[in-house]
């Protein structure tokens, strides 16, 4: 299996767009993988990978700095600034498909109290603590992208974009903040 | 904004995240390569396209990326409900039941 380097450059390094409503800035590099799993497997990769995968939509699990994310019925996004999920996956017997997408992925941070606002200028879902509570996670669109987006706090959000799209997710969450 | 159902995700989601997927319960011939060209327009080209309710595939492109079925109506773009696939084809007499308090929320005293 290939020895995935996560310090290779990322896209936004050191990109923070701050102010007093709002602060966007580049999250550190992590592995990611993108967990396809059915049936009983998902218990066994819950033991491998030391966190248990959510069955319930649009909620997570963590456990220290792995977080597990439902995407879809079978379908699971993991990330882990320390430690690579791909090769705990590896160690277990079961049926599984778990992909390195520790690079084609790249993270912003939205926190402040106008984080939600900033989102919801390119994001239709609503964002009320009620409706996407903390841990709620979902992949959905923003502006003209898609994304996937994880609620790790009242006030902090982590939007996770495909690499080449950085660049605009970036300079569209910082224009939605200098309208504030 | 058009909210749908998503029956993995059990909510209603934006239309934004959502891909329409044509025709739904089109059965695939067993065995395809003996039946006939006109047999085989009328499986792959040919479709209803009702004025009315009418039976859809879309998939929840943006979400949990997973393909369902609808019922929905082409005059009025009213989703009247959503099903996951390989589940049989709803009731429409039932569904359209299951409709109704729902529409008579909306209209108030009548
Ligand atoms: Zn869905």
């Amino acid at each position: 299996m290939a020895d995935v380097q996560i310090a290779r450059a990322l896209p936004l390094a050191g990109m923070v767009h701050g102010g007093a409503e709002v602060t966007v800035s580049a999250a550190p590099a992590a592995y990611r993988i993108s967990l396809r799993a059915g049936g009983p497997a998902v218990a066994a990769l819950s033991k491998a990978l030391g966190v248990t995968l959510p069955k319930k939509p649009g909620t997570s699990a963590s456990a220290g700095s792995r977080h597990a994310l439902w995407l879809g019925p079978d379908e699971w996004f993991v990330f882990d600034e320390t430690a690579d999920p791909a090769a705990d996956c590896a160690k277990s017997k079961a049926a599984h498909s778990a992909v390195d997408i520790s690079h084609r992925n790249t993270a912003i941070l939205v926190s402040g109290p106008a984080a939600a606002d900033v989102i919801n200028a390119g994001c239709p879902r609503e964002l009320s603590l009620e409706a996407f509570p903390v841990g709620a996670c979902s992949r959905t669109v923003m502006g003209k992208i898609e994304i996937v987006l994880y609620r790790t706090g009242a006030e902090d959000f982590r939007v996770e974009c495909w690499r080449s799209f950085s660049d605009y997710a970036f300079a569209f969450l910082a224009d939605a903040a200098r309208g504030l | 904004m058009l909210l749908i159902h998503c029956p993995y995700c059990e909510e209603e989601r934006p239309e934004l995240e959502f891909r329409h997927a044509g025709e739904a319960h089109i059965a695939r011939p067993a065995d395809i390569a003996s039946i006939s060209d006109e047999d085989f327009a009328q499986y792959f080209f040919y479709r209803d396209n009702p004025k009315g309710l009418t039976f859809e595939r879309w998939r929840h492109i943006h979400g949990c990326a997973r393909f369902f079925n609808a019922v929905r109506d082409t005059v009025s773009d009213k989703f009247v409900t959503t099903y996951k696939t390989g589940e049989p084809k709803p009731d429409l007499a039932e569904a359209a039941n299951e409709n109704k308090p729902q529409a008579k929320k909306g209209r108030g005293s009548k």
